[in-house]
């Protein structure tokens, strides 16, 4: 495997934010999720839940609500505008004013006709869904306090609504509430506050089932308006239901972090006679959940503990599968640090700002798994913060540490960095090619010479960077006429190649000397999560979200020998079975065959020369091999050399020096973070 | 060796109640529980044993109400046959023989005429059990072969609570580690859901029992760590689901649901009953404070009654969740008896541990518990795994006016706490009162401890070994200088003594207190208690002594020891040598205090035999080869009420006292003779007819005019009140017997008497018309006694039982209540008897 000097980096306080709202597209199974800072992420639940896209946040502008008309995706929020996003763009592509004060939620009929918006003021507001916008149509009857949840009835002919210690039901056609549902309070001191009905949901057979923050869920027959049971599921508050496609099931997450099912059975085998019956309870959140999806298969949570949860229903998948297992996405899958391999600095990336560290020096030399004395610590040299309002979507850092480029989704900024002795200036470079917006990837080429941003239709824009001008050298455009964006851009060592990946799942490499396509990589079915070049070989190597592996030569535009003989032998098991994407892919110059990878739970070198790992072998063998001797350790070892040592890792990189950077993120230091959880009563406490 | 057909080893007295689940009868005012080899009635009311049904020569291994009739009920029992009997006559009605032993039996409404049992699986040894149905016949012979079988289920558990029917008896539920298996009657076919071993909490999924919906299709299951799951939807293979409902912190014991299906009860080892509102599980509600944990729940059918078994032995009838109405209590078995078990001398009650911390008295005659003795006087507190204080030694002098109890608590293995207390019998309010508590009286466990039986001797002593190497001699001395001259004694130690620094293991005083032996390691130190001389030393090398005792009346000149490495020695005192040794691996020796006799229970190859004999006679009395599997470490002779005339040469050990012991699995034996059970037979034979009735003071008086029946035609009930009275008959007897001054007149009597004698032909009406004239006036006569008499009939129903079976003379007040009930008319009693 080799030795490394490893700088195990923790001083990046990377730490997401809560989860405010989920909305799940059930035709192309794309899961929109809202974080409290506004950002908006797209997660891919056919390609292995991968997290192809982010549309970032705006200061005042959080997201209470997101919604699904089609492919077209609303999001509403306590600024009290409504906004629709550009997914080829990844930003937002135009707000309209409800004027009705904080809008706490939106819901769109099953036609996809009409949005309803429930504002801070009492009214629903519903609006017309046109090609291109949205149309304000008209108010529903103004109720007292807020509209805080919506259901429409699936024909579209009814609305329910929730608001404070009441549940009105609208005629959609007419506007007029036709029925009043008075939720109860709490017991005991809780009398006295007013109750919220968190949640609502409008069944087919005109049942209504409403979550409030009395910690009930309560079934209501919307025929006549009356309360049908009440499940005391919590303490605290039910803040999020959810049914299921077929309306068999609800769930409901309440304020301690648990996820309550209830099922619609008939009491007796034969009976037709059904009721909602309280079964399951799921806890997988240590903190509030506020959104919930039922997705046919899986129960899908989010909440304060910034962790997004799929919960696989045993009853629905096939058991010991890929399907049955839960997941817990807690780290981005695209890269939040960039290295400058030959100056040893590193960039981290915030929404807010950017922060320039430099690496420390260890001492000494000692054995493997010895921590060396540190002689210099790390120093952080710059924390920049943005300019205006919209938070950094991109970044990078030349690697000679030289330049240093964020963006946002209004404008891309540059900056030189100097570096004399112990003084650091840092200067913005003024001029950029008009060609530079709305970029979605940057990248530097190894020569510093270069910078490259992705930008709208998977074009590629290069700049020529000069110590005194910035100029505009070329667009390269993709022949697919994709309008997808990129999320990966990298360069190969000798400057001859660039590879884009975008979200289409097509990887395209452009020759840097001609400024033309090269070629385009066989478009896989999975998107690909890491992609590098080999500086010696120039093949590249591309990493996907189903966890498989190709190897492609770019002198011979084709998939080289090793990647047919991974692909005919097929992928371990094991490795195919790890549930978070590779997210960096990097070289070790000194042995071309070794290919360098990572994911959030292990590091990796792929050894070309060994023979890959049988089935039925061990994959992780490390260890096993410590313990035998030199002579049969060659018969055992294969492939795949797995080192666990390194946990909930955000970015592996390999030094000029040969030295390793390991940035770890302890998921405890991020639920450190976090607000104390409700109170609960433990038993023994 | 000699077989000895006529003694057997059989559980009389003592035997659990609480091994299988309890059957309510439908009118609630019975319950059935398994008891040893036979199915104890107990009236839910009065808490009485109404009567037990024998029969069977095997433990009985379950009850079930029969249910095309509820007045029926089956039992069955590892001997091979299931039988049914009428309850509330205690009739056995027929006896169905399977032919291999049954574990436990299902009954279901659904199934006219089959019964199901667990039975092993008949290749693989008693590990597999299977569930099958067998068909009963229809037929009119008593004995019934039935050997119709069908499985049902391949693999169950032998634990009745791990299988239950559903709704309707549509299907079946079985629970076995953690699978739960759905077997559907209609489709013949089964679905089984399973657990995973352990999740990652680390609680324990195996499942404990298993309850049906009675109208839903919903199954209750307990697990292992407490959890209670409802599944549903279990139809399917894969859309099923389950709930899950967590309060109990250890297993789940037993589950019930209400006969209606709103509530679901639960138990465990937190002894609190929990309610929980079906569908509404976040209500609950709870009984706490039961005793002890649970162990099985039954409802009675119309919901009214809760009846929880724990594992103390009792069961609590429970009146609608709320209040305790009766509690019905067996010998306690702990998890382990520590004490010796003894023999009270004022009560004749067999003493050994009780409940935690008390020591138990209870009744072997009466088969009664009668009370506990608080020994440690401290709150239990229902955890596994914490360590409390145990009573550990007891003792009781001769005379019983002195008992000596030890109790420890053991921390780790550093701290031992040890307390000594001496508890005086107190006459007036019957039973012990503290006298004095030593604090640790010996630095390390206490070994064995002796009062010396002296009948004579002014003053009392107890001699305790402990593993510290000293003996300690504990002597009641009168303080003197304390005004209160009453209260004034207590106990102080008055000698300490050691051998070489060797561990003394046990002490023994010769019958007449003038001698102490004390066994250290090898060696046998014999002491004189008066002047704390050593007068001599008897050993037998290589071996520990374990058991010391001296011979008794005309045997008192030995004394015989039995060391560890299977050896039995018996010394002669008055030449201080060895008289005769044997090779026994003796594991308790036992002297009868009313004979010379010694019994030692010696464990050979996985089983104890027992030998009787005298310590100077060369041939055993008795002998018997495996008395029961595993070692025998306790054991008591209990004095006789009244001697046995037994000829028997084997049985003659039997007649003065009656040999008890417990078993490894806490089950307490005795040996019978032929005579004694034949006695017993007869008196059973005689209870039934009393208790024909339901238990009402009214009944009692009326069981007994119909007792008069007996020989007669059962069948005509009706005209048989109506015959004269048998020449000799019980009622006659009874006004021969009754005192004179309190009869009514002679005229009055000799009409009546003479009227007995009569053969009557005439019309019956006519001679109630008769009597009730009599009557009449006899009531004129003393109307006030009359009503002294019937306004007590409540408290005296209890007495009024013994009375019958002791057969003594009726009191007065009962005999005008017998002309009472005759004057009344019984034509709809008889009616209503009679179907």
């Amino acid at each position: 495997m080799g030795e490394f000097t490893v700088h195990r980096v923790r001083f990046f306080d990377h730490t997401p934010a809560a989860v405010r709202a989920l909305a799940f597209h059930g035709g192309s199974e794309r899961l929109a999720l809202a974080r409290a800072d506004g950002a908006v992420e797209l997660f891919n639940f056919n390609d292995n839940y991968f997290q192809e896209k982010v549309i970032p946040g705006q200061d005042g502008r959080t997201v209470e609500a997101l919604c699904w008309v089609g492919q077209r995706l609303f999001a509403a929020g306590l600024n009290g505008e409504i906004t629709e996003y550009d997914l080829e763009n990844l930003k937002p592509s135009y707000t309209v004013e409800a004027y009705g004060g904080p809008v706490w939620t939106i819901s769109a009929n099953s036609q996809g006709s009409l949005l309803a918006a429930g504002c801070e003021d009492g009214t629903v507001k519903m609006f017309e869904i046109l090609e291109k916008k949205i149309q304000f149509q008209r108010n529903l009857d103004r109720q007292k306090g807020r509209i805080v949840s919506l259901s429409w009835h699936p024909t579209g002919s009814l609305i329910a609504a929730g608001l404070m210690d009441m549940i009105r039901i609208f005629d959609a056609e007419t506007g007029r509430a036709t029925h009043r549902l008075l939720v109860d309070r709490g017991v005991g001191t809780s009398k006295s506050q007013e109750v919220v009905v968190w949640s609502v949901l409008f069944l087919s057979d005109q049942t209504i089932i409403s979550g409030d923050s009395a910690g009930k869920v309560q079934i209501w027959d919307g025929h006549t308006g009356t309360l049908v049971r009440t499940h005391l599921v919590s303490k605290w508050d039910v803040l999020a239901l959810a049914v299921s496609k077929e309306e068999d099931s609800v769930i409901a997450g309440t304020s301690e972090g648990t996820i309550i099912q209830f099922q619609f059975l008939s009491s007796t085998v034969a009976q037709q006679e059904k009721e909602w019956i309280r079964t399951r309870t799921f806890k997988n959140h240590s903190h509030d959940v506020r959104a919930l999806v039922h997705t046919e298969t899986a129960v899908v949570s989010g909440g304060m503990d910034t962790q997004l949860v799929v919960r696989p229903l045993l009853d629905k998948v096939e058991k010991n599968t890929m399907e049955s297992s839960l997941r817990k996405i807690a780290f981005p899958h695209r890269s939040l640090v960039c290295c400058a391999k030959k100056a040893g600095l590193l960039l981290f990336q915030f929404p807010e700002h950017l922060e320039l560290w430099r690496l420390g020096e260890g001492e000494g030399h000692g054995r493997a798994g010895d921590s060396l004395p540190v002689k210099r610590k790390p120093e952080k040299l710059i924390h920049l913060k943005r300019k205006g309002d919209d938070q950094i979507c991109c970044s990078a850092l030349s690697p000679c540490g030289g330049w240093m480029s964020y963006s946002t989704v209004s404008s891309v900024r540059l900056y030189r960095i100097q570096y004399d002795d112990n003084n650091i200036s840092i200067t913005k470079v003024s001029k950029l090619p008009k060609s530079l917006c709305s970029v979605h990837r940057l990248c530097f080429s190894p020569d510093s010479s270069k910078l490259f941003a992705a930008s709208s239709h998977s074009s590629v824009v290069v700049v020529a960077l000069n110590q005194s001008e910035c100029k505009h050298l070329s667009t390269l455009k993709p022949k697919s006429g994709s309008r997808q964006p990129v999320h990966l851009l990298v360069a190969s060592e000798d400057g001859k190649w660039l590879a884009a990946a975008n979200t289409a799942c097509e990887v395209h490499v452009y020759n840097l000397h001609t400024m033309k396509l090269h070629c385009t990589v066989p478009v896989f079915r999975s998107c690909p999560t890491a992609i590098g070049i080999n500086p010696v070989t120039s093949n590249l190597v591309s990493v996907h979200a189903d966890q498989q592996i190709f190897e492609f030569s770019l002198g011979q535009k084709e998939y080289t020998e090793w990647s047919r003989k991974l692909q005919k032998q097929g992928l371990h098991s094991l490795w195919l079975q790890r549930d978070t994407p590779v997210t960096h892919v990097t070289f070790n110059p000194r042995n071309p065959a070794h290919i360098l990878l990572h994911d959030t739970f292990m590091f990796c070198i792929i050894d070309q020369s060994l023979p890959l790992p049988e089935a039925k072998s061990p994959l992780y063998n490390q260890m096993m091999l410590r313990s035998l001797p030199e002579a049969e350790r060659v018969q055992h070892s294969h492939a795949f050399k797995i080192s666990k040592n390194f946990q909930h890792l955000l970015c592996v990189s390999l030094l000029e020096d040969l030295s390793l950077v390991v940035v770890e993120r302890p998921l405890l230091d991020i639920m450190s973070q976090l607000p104390a959880p409700v109170r609960q009563k433990k038993f023994a406490t | 060796m000699v077989e000895h057909g006529d003694v057997r080893v059989v559980h009389r007295g003592g035997s659990k109640i609480n091994f299988r689940e309890p059957v309510i009868s439908n009118d609630s005012s019975f319950l059935l529980c398994a008891s040893g080899d036979c199915v104890k009635v107990f009236s839910t009311a009065t808490e009485e044993c109404v009567h037990d049904l024998r029969g069977h020569s095997g433990l009985v291994t379950g009850v079930r109400l029969r249910p095309s009739n509820h007045l029926q009920v089956y039992s069955c029992s590892l001997d091979g046959t299931v039988r049914l009997w009428d309850f509330t006559d205690g009739i056995l009605i027929k006896t169905y023989v399977i032919g291999y032993p049954i574990y436990s039996i299902y009954t279901s409404a659904n199934h006219e005429g089959v019964i199901f049992i667990v039975t092993a699986k008949s290749d693989q040894g008693s590990e597999l059990f299977q569930l099958v149905a067998v068909q009963l016949r229809q037929c009119a012979e008593q004995v019934v072969e039935a050997r119709e079988f069908s499985a049902v289920l391949p693999d169950v558990t032998s634990k009745p609570a791990a299988i239950d029917f559903g709704r309707g008896g549509e299907y079946i539920a079985s629970v076995k580690a953690q699978q739960l298996e759905v077997f559907f009657f209609k489709k013949q076919k089964s679905y089984r859901f399973f657990l995973r071993e352990d999740n990652k909490k680390g609680g324990k999924n195996t499942f404990t029992c298993v309850v049906c919906h009675p109208k839903d299709d919903c199954i209750a299951t307990g697990h292992e760590d407490g959890k209670i799951r409802l599944w549903r939807n279990f139809n399917q293979k894969k859309e099923y689901t389950y709930s899950t409902m967590h309060w109990h912190h250890g297993a789940v014991g037993s589950l019930c649901f209400t006969p209606e299906g709103t509530n679901l009860l639960s138990g465990g080892v937190e002894s609190v009953l929990v309610q929980w509102r079906y569908n509404q599980e976040s209500e609950k509600d709870f009984l706490p404070r039961l005793g002890a944990a649970i162990t099985h729940i039954v409802v009675s059918p119309d919901g009214a009654l809760f009846c929880t078994s724990h594992s103390d032995n009792k069961i609590t009838i429970i009146q609608s969740c709320v209040k305790v109405s009766a509690v019905i209590q067996g010998l306690v078995n702990g998890d382990g008896v520590r004490t010796d078990l003894m023999v009270d001398p004022h009560s004749k009650a067999m003493v050994l541990n009780g409940k935690p911390g008390h020591l138990q008295f209870y009744s072997l005659q009466r088969d009664k518990l009668l009370y506990n003795l608080d020994i440690v006087q401290q709150e239990y507190i229902h955890e596994e795994g914490l360590q409390q204080f145990e009573v550990v030694k007891a003792a009781f002098t001769s005379s019983g006016d002195w008992l000596a109890t030890v109790e420890e608590r053991q921390q780790k293995s550093a701290d031992l706490e040890l307390n000594l207390k001496l508890w005086a019998f107190d006459e007036q309010t019957q039973s012990f009162v503290l006298n004095t508590t030593i604090s640790a009286p010996h630095e390390a466990r206490i070994t064995a401890m002796c009062f010396c039986h002296a009948a004579g001797s002014q003053t009392t002593m107890l001699v305790s070994t402990s593993k510290d190497g000293h003996f300690k001699a504990w002597q009641l001395a009168e303080a003197a200088h304390t005004q209160d001259e009453g209260s004034s004694s207590s106990w102080s130690c008055d000698f300490v003594g050691s051998y070489h620094g060797l561990v003394p293991e046990s002490c023994c005083f010769s019958a007449d207190g003038s001698l102490l032996a004390v066994s250290f390691q090898e060696v046998v130190t014999v002491w004189s208690p008066s002047s704390w001389e050593l007068l001599t030393t008897l050993s037998q090398p290589p071996g520990a002594i374990r058991h010391l005792c001296f011979g008794r009346l005309s045997c008192s000149k030995y004394l015989l020891g039995a060391t560890d490495n299977s050896l039995l020695c018996c010394w002669n005192l008055l030449t201080c040598s060895l008289e005769w040794s044997t090779a026994m691996a003796t594991s308790l020796l036992l002297v009868d205090p009313l004979s010379e006799n010694i019994a030692a229970f010696c464990y050979q190859a996985g089983s104890t035999d027992l030998f009787v004999f005298k310590p100077n006679e060369p041939r055993p009395l008795f002998s018997q080869k495996a008395v029961c599997s595993g070692k025998v470490n306790r054991a008591v002779f209990a004095p006789r009420e009244e001697m046995l005339e037994s000829c028997e040469e084997s049985s003659q050990w039997l007649n003065r006292s009656q040999l008890y012991f417990l078993t490894p699995y806490m089950d307490l034996m005795t040996f019978s003779t032929k005579a004694e059970e034949d006695k017993l037979m007869a008196s059973s034979k005689q209870l039934v007819i009393d208790d024909s009735i339901a238990m009402t003071p009214f009944s009692l008086l009326l069981g007994k005019h119909r007792q008069q029946q007996e020989n007669q035609d059962p069948l005509s009930v009706l005209s048989a009140e109506r015959s004269p009275l048998p020449q000799g008959s019980a009622a006659i007897k009874e006004l021969l017997q009754t005192p004179a001054h309190v009869l009514p007149s002679t005229s009055f009597l000799c009409s009546l008497f003479v009227q007995s004698l009569l053969i009557s032909v005439t019309d019956s009406r006519e001679e109630d018309k008769h009597v009730e004239e009599e009557m009449e006036s006899d009531k004129e006569n003393s109307d006030e006694e009359m009503e002294s008499g019937t306004s007590r009939p409540e408290a005296g129903s209890v007495v009024d039982q013994y009375v019958h079976a002791a057969d003594r003379p009726l009191t007065k007040a009962q005999i005008r209540e017998v002309r009472r009930v005759k004057k009344l008319d019984q034509g709809w009693m008889s009616n209503i008897l009679d179907t």
